[in-house]
């Protein structure tokens, strides 16, 4: 008997008894839809993660005053931001911030308190900000104090709606301003409305924003932009002892923080993570659960057909040939179950996400990983049931009712 | 070839072990010419089912020699075994033993899916259904290929089974009773079917409790206890009586 007749006669089998067959292999298709469901949504949360990194800057170490320290929101300053660029090596930008709530009006429009941001031209490089029309301001118009702001695109919507603001005017406080371009969208990230921003000159906001109570060329942040995720821990430490000498002050006791977005993210990172173990065991015991229902049915299909294995023994089958006909029915019922999970699964994954409430993302390697996983539990809890089976005597066998 | 088809030589099987021993069959010597019809007779508990399973490769010896169409077979595997049954060797059960989900033609081609890869004698597959076409329109069921065993009479189910017993061409057909389950009529119909292969010169080997229907057979083997009592032509009456008398 070769393989292809035994897979017919394992075939038949299944097909004379459908309606158990399709209830057997749905233990198979949940759990084989599940895993690929459940690896979708954690994927598609750790992407999300992953993007907000990004938007934010993955390679971005932010330099701070210390909170809780008196005195430390006034020792941050420009000069700083000049040494860091000038001294640390493995650095691919440095951008310096400062920022001011203002009116800002134009078009016919008044906005009240909008968040004004002073920052230098290395911004868009060192934020990883893209402009959607016009252009950013030169170092030469920060030297030169030039009057000249780029707006965030809800500003730009608010004030000019769908007319390209470029050479427009805008007031902010009371000084007028030409505008040169418009960031592309960011969206509403932790609850804060990048869009909702405009960004001039520092050397602007010094001169005319500035309280000259904590001093006119004090910054709130110093941005530093790393070459790569490698030299981070070099250029924090670079970083670190350089503003200890500026600043005169204990390595143990800073009045400034270097942070990464890695620290800020790290925990919703974790927390993920354990939500995709779970979400993966789950999944797995679902399989497992979808096995041991084969292999009870296959037991019970073995009980009853004993006649039929005696009297096909009678006619020539050797015990491998029982073995394998009741293996492969196993496999099959798994395979066909790994198929249909897969189809359910991928649907399942864009039906999850079509629903806005999550996002999340098919993981093509789910598909064979699940498919294997689905084959070799066909072999497993098929091994047991066929190999009783083939053990069978066929006199006893032929015996039985 | 040779004229003997089998021969047994002090074929003994005991069943269990010590004290509990049971002896089933206490040493049998019986030979079978090709082309003989033999009818084993014998009470209940005289060793004949034991016999028949032996002769059918379906159980081993305890000890002594059974050598059939020229090859021992008592010392072989469950799997060569297997292929012995395949080959030659053709059952007709007194249940039939029909699937009853398969059509009278799959079950009819059932034996020829067990030939060994690697055998000569191997049907290609498209061959297979026209053979057991044949073997079905042999028994005179041509007309009910596609039937189920369950849309046939006791006679008709009985008919695809000795049709599934000859597809394989096999030098031997072990009958169980074979007319244990059918009525006078439909026992007539099977026998007369049973008697036109004895005439075509395959060999039978036909376990049966009733006289009239080991009447048919050529030759009576009676057993009792384990042992051949009575070895002798036609009718079977002669075994039946010793138990009477008894």
């Amino acid at each position: 008997m070769t393989f292809y007749e035994t897979l017919g006669v394992a075939w038949e089998g299944l097909a004379l008894n459908k309606a158990r067959s399709l209830l057997t292999t749905l233990g198979v298709i949940i759990g084989v839809a599940s895993v690929i469901v459940m690896l979708g949504v954690s994927a598609g949360a750790e992407a999300a993660i992953a993007e907000r990194i990004n938007s934010l800057g993955a390679d971005l170490i932010i330099v701070g005053p210390m909170r809780g320290v008196p005195g430390a929101a006034r020792t941050l300053v420009y000069d700083d931001a000049l040494a860091i660029a000038e001294n640390v090596r493995g650095i691919n930008g440095v951008s310096a911030e400062q920022f001011t709530t203002q009116d800002v009006s134009g078009g016919g429009t008044l906005l009240e308190a909008i968040s004004v941001l002073g920052v230098t031209p290395d911004f868009p490089a060192v934020r990883d900000y893209r402009l959607l029309t016009g252009r950013f301001f030169t170092a030469e118009e920060n030297d030169r104090k030039t009057k000249v702001a780029v707006l965030g695109y809800g500003i730009s919507q608010d004030l000019f709606g769908a007319e390209d603001p470029f050479g427009q005017q805008v007031t902010i406080g009371s000084t007028r301003f030409t505008v040169v371009g418009v960031m592309q969208p960011k969206g509403v990230i932790a609850d804060v409305d990048y869009d909702g921003r405009v960004y001039i000159p520092l050397s602007v906001v010094f001169q005319k924003f500035s309280s000259t109570m904590v001093g006119a060329d004090r910054v709130r942040t110093i941005y530093v932009k790393a070459e790569s995720r490698e030299v981070m821990d070099s250029v924090i430490a670079q970083i670190t002892a350089l503003l200890v000498e500026r600043h005169d002050v204990e390595v143990s006791q800073p009045d400034f923080s270097v942070q990464t977005q890695q620290d800020i993210i790290a925990t919703q990172e974790a927390t993920t993570e354990a939500f995709r173990d779970l979400l993966a065991w789950v999944a797995g015991v679902s399989l497992l659960v979808g096995g041991i229902g084969i292999m009870n049915i296959m037991l019970v299909s073995v009980t009853e057909r004993t006649r039929e294995i005696g009297l096909r023994q009678a006619l020539g089958a050797r015990p491998w040939d029982v073995q394998l006909q009741f293996l492969l029915e196993a496999v099959i019922l798994s395979l066909v179950g790994g198929l249909a999970g897969a189809v359910g699964g991928i649907a399942g994954v864009y039906l999850f996400g079509s629903l806005g409430t999550m996002r999340t993302e098919l993981v093509p390697a789910s598909i064979p990983l699940a498919f294997g996983a689905a084959a070799i539990v066909g072999v497993f809890f098929g091994y047991y049931p066929a190999t009783q089976a083939a053990r069978l005597d066929p006199i006893e066998a032929l015996r039985r009712e | 070839m040779e004229e003997l088809l089998l021969n047994t030589q002090n074929v003994t099987k005991f069943y269990g072990s010590d004290d509990a021993t049971v002896h089933a069959l206490a040493g049998v010597n019986l030979s079978v010419r090709r082309g003989e019809f033999v009818a084993i007779m014998g009470p209940s508990g005289s060793g004949k089912s034991t016999l028949m399973n032996i002769l059918g490769c379906l159980d081993r010896p305890t000890s002594g020699a059974y050598v059939l169409d020229g090859e021992d077979v008592s010392e072989l595997s469950r799997a060569q075994l297997a292929d012995v049954r395949n080959r030659k060797i053709g059952f007709i059960f007194q249940s039939f033993n029909l699937l009853p989900r398969l059509s009278a033609l799959k079950n009819v081609m059932m034996p020829m899916l067990y030939y060994r890869q690697d055998a000569d004698e191997r049907p290609r597959v498209d061959e297979r259904e026209e053979r057991a076409t044949r073997a079905l329109e042999d028994v005179g069921l041509g007309d009910r290929l596609h039937h189920r065993p369950n849309q046939l009479s006791g006679g008709q189910q009985q008919r695809v089974a000795i049709a599934r017993a000859l597809v394989n061409q096999p030098p031997l057909i072990l009958a169980d009773e074979p007319t244990g389950n059918l009525d006078s009529h439909a026992s007539e119909e099977v026998m007369t079917l049973i008697g036109g292969l004895h005439r075509k010169g395959v060999t039978i080997l036909m376990v049966t409790h009733d006289p009239t229907i080991a009447a048919h057979a050529e030759r009576v083997v009676c057993l009792r206890d384990g042992l051949i009592v009575a070895d002798g032509p036609g009718g079977g009456g002669n075994c039946v009586e010793r138990e009477g008398r008894r």
